[in-house]
């Protein structure tokens, strides 16, 4: 019986041994297949959506004549799950990813690294002609075109218009700022849906603040560790006032600390929602629980949106910018089908039919002028406005540091204060960069 | 180690000269076994001699041109940073308290194992079989149990909405649980190992004596099962130190939850942080040998014992 015990250790481990040989023969046999019939398989990493970007596949892959055949890998739900996978493979050399949907704040770390194929100069005018401003800003590192822009987000302002005229005030007006909206929602005993748990979306709602307030969170991204935190500053200052001021109000929804994107919009939905910042799919999905009977047609009928509000009256927002952008991985062995892949992705008409697909606004201008588009996104002109005038989260190879260190050192909103926490932010941020604190 | 003070020490083997033969046994021993040790030295003196090497750089997987020397500052960093404490304090409260449930549960298993007639063979597999599953589905198992959306022990224990994993305390509980539900059949085979050797003529001995049950486990059956007590201590200390799994799946390390190895993890393949990783993983592999060191040194846990040659 002893000597059982200790063997069986020894044996797990000896079967552990056999199954990563069987695992490392059939992934040699894996990537071999498809090379018989002589047409080369391009493989493109997608994040989840709803199929769109295989049907897509499909259809490049078919406009091409056959000449390759798209295999289409599937990364895990969450943004820095994607980036973990793709960056491990990408250190390891891996000459199996050709194309790659890739969220927009890891493109600078990923061509910093050398895991890009940056595009031809030839090639720009047709990967970035007629797209909007805010996504273009995220397809470059240090001059050159490393991404092509895929689709874009970005976030309204959702409102309750029974609500908004009961306060007497007008959400779509210009000049409608995150104070006047509390004060607002206040007079109403109402709540503002806001993200601000400890996660990427918090960062997205405190760059979208100190980027509407006309500042940045770091400057001189180039300079990768030695970038300069300029959180703490004036702008910085006004994002953390306009936080720590609807956590302490009555308008701050009860579990706004643990606060992300569905949570702020069943808050939305229930009979205290007031105001919410969320991206443009909760119209969808509020569309989608009247159907399901989970609310009524007068709440669907109550809702109403506009340009994300802003931080000072005179000073335009600076909505917040998601989305994807398509990349060439640097060690793939068939950079002309995969650039052949990007172009035909992102293409005006295939943008379009992706948007009108998966639901994911195009990142083109024109495709907002499609009446197809019109028709199904009823706000498709403020959504189009608002990818334009968007403000990028920062561009560097370092967003993974820097972004924790902002949601470490501003949560719980209840805690921010100014200038403390802005101050609080950039020390530990430039310590984190340094390698001098652990995050 | 309250089994330290019964004294049943074995006899010190007195230091004689060697004989030609032992000598010759000896070296047969060391010349078997060297292929093996040079293949160890090998896979796994290399990646820890780079790990060492790594340390001391300033480095980033995806930023090759910021790579710089500090020396041992990324040591004094990770010493002194709170996340390191805060961790070393979490795999500190898993590994005593699961440890030590494990080691009474697993001694009670080991007894039914020992003594059962009936069904022996289904009873020891019934034992056996969460030692079988997979790490992973036990923490995916034990999550869905707890979670508020489709736990069911919310609902037996008439706890309401209470979220188990919304705080440090209660999240340590489930993954404590998770840890002893997986493994105390690991610690029971290794006791029932040592309960095997304990010779039935000293039982009878004692029952002649008149010694009751308790006497005869305390006096009797524990003193000669220490060897394979403690070294199924070691081995579980060992294992626990290193727990990676459970606070992974079930908390990614929300609500100071994160351990050591997780640190590390997240250094090395999150942050792709090459320089504080490392030393993350230097100081977690030290801290390994010094447990190793005070079992075998300190309590004079014989590892030859497990093996049943006495």
């Amino acid at each position: 019986m002893s000597r059982y015990a200790v063997r069986s250790r020894v044996g797990r481990g000896r079967r552990r041994l056999a199954a990563a040989v069987v695992l490392a023969l059939s992934a040699g046999l894996l990537t071999g297949c498809g090379d018989d019939s002589g047409v080369p398989v391009v493989t493109w990493y997608i994040n989840p959506d709803n199929g769109g970007q295989s049907r897509l596949a499909e259809r490049c892959a078919a406009a091409a004549g056959g000449t390759y055949r798209v295999d289409v890998q599937v990364l895990p739900n969450d943004a820095s799950q994607q980036r973990e996978q793709l960056v491990r493979r990408l250190a390891a050399k891996d000459s199996s990813i050709d194309v790659m949907s890739l969220d927009p704040p890891f493109v600078a770390e990923f061509a910093n690294a050398g895991f890009l194929r940056p595009f031809d100069p030839a090639d720009t005018a047709t990967l970035t002609g007629d797209v909007l401003r805010g996504p273009l800003q995220t397809a470059y590192w240090k001059d050159q075109l490393v991404a092509a822009p895929f689709w874009a987000n970005t976030q309204l302002l959702w409102y309750r218009k029974s609500v908004a005229r009961a306060a007497g005030v007008d959400p779509t007006a210009t000049g409608f700022t995150w104070d006047a909206m509390i004060r607002a929602a206040e007079s109403q005993r109402k709540v503002i849906g806001v993200q601000a748990n400890r996660y990427e979306g918090y960062m997205v709602w405190i760059n979208a603040l100190v980027a509407s307030a006309g500042g940045e969170i770091l400057g001189d991204v180039e300079a990768g560790k030695d970038a300069s935190p300029e959180i703490a500053g004036p702008a910085g200052d006004d994002a953390a006032r306009i936080i720590g001021d609807l956590a302490r109000s009555p308008a701050a929804p009860p579990a706004m600390s643990t606060m992300g994107e569905e949570e702020a919009r069943s808050a939305f939905q229930s009979p205290s929602g007031g105001f919410m910042v969320n991206w443009p799919y909760v119209y969808s999905a509020a569309k989608e629980s009247v159907a399901s009977g989970g609310i009524g047609q007068d709440v669907l009928d109550d809702i109403g949106w506009a340009r994300y509000p802003r931080v000072a009256a005179g000073t335009p927002s600076k909505p917040p910018l998601g989305g994807i952008n398509l990349t060439v991985g640097a060690f793939s062995e068939h950079p002309e089908q995969a650039l052949d892949l990007v172009r035909c992705a992102t293409s005006l008409p295939n943008t379009i039919a992706y948007m009108l697909d998966a639901g994911n606004p195009a990142a083109r201008g024109a495709a907002y002028d499609d009446p197809g588009v019109r028709q199904a996104y009823p706000m498709a002109s403020v959504i189009r406005q608002s990818i334009n005038d968007a403000g990028p989260r920062p561009i560097t190879p370092y967003y993974n540091d820097v972004s924790t260190s902002v949601q470490i050192t501003w949560h719980p909103a209840t805690g921010v204060t100014a200038p403390a926490t802005p101050e609080e932010s950039a020390a530990f941020m430039s310590d984190v960069l340094q390698g001098r604190r652990l995050l | 180690m309250a089994l330290t003070e019964v004294r049943v020490a074995p006899p010190e083997p007195a230091k004689a000269e060697l004989t030609d033969r032992a000598r010759r046994e000896r070296r047969l021993g060391l010349t078997l076994s060297a292929p093996a040790f040079l293949v160890m030295v090998f896979v796994t003196a290399y990646p820890l001699i780079y790990a060492v090497v790594l340390s001391l750089y300033n480095y980033r997987l995806t930023d090759p041109a910021g790579r710089e020397f500090v020396g041992l500052r990324n040591y004094s960093t990770v010493l002194t940073d709170p996340v390191w404490w805060t961790d070393f304090g979490t795999t500190l409260i898993i590994t005593v308290v699961s440890v030590a449930v494990e080691l009474v549960l697993g001694f009670a298993f080991a007894f039914v194992m020992y003594r059962i007639i009936r069904g022996r063979s289904l009873v020891r597999t019934g034992i056996l079989i969460p030692y079988g599953i997979v790490t992973v589905v036990s923490a995916y198992i034990w999550q869905f149990a707890f979670q508020l959306d489709s736990g069911f022990v919310n609902q037996w224990l008439g706890l309401g909405t209470f979220n188990f994993f919304g705080q440090r305390w209660s999240a340590l509980v489930v993954i404590i649980l998770s840890e002893i539900w997986k493994t105390t059949p690991f610690i029971s085979l290794l006791l029932l190992a040592g309960l095997v050797q304990v010779p039935e003529e000293y039982q009878e001995a004692a029952r002649v004596d008149g010694a009751t049950a308790w006497q005869r486990l305390r006096r009797v059956t524990l003193p000669n099962m220490k060897a394979a007590i403690m070294v199924a201590l070691l081995f579980r200390t060992l294992d626990a130190w290193r727990i990676f799994d459970n606070p992974f799946i079930m908390t990614r390390g929300a609500n100071d939850t994160e351990t050591l190895s997780f640190l590390a993890y997240r250094q090395n393949v999150t942050l792709v942080n090459m320089g504080a990783g490392s030393a993350v993983s230097v100081l977690l592999f030290l801290t390994v040998v010094v447990i190793a060191f005070i079992f075998v040194k300190g309590f004079r846990t014989d590892l030859s014992q497990v093996r049943g040659d006495q």
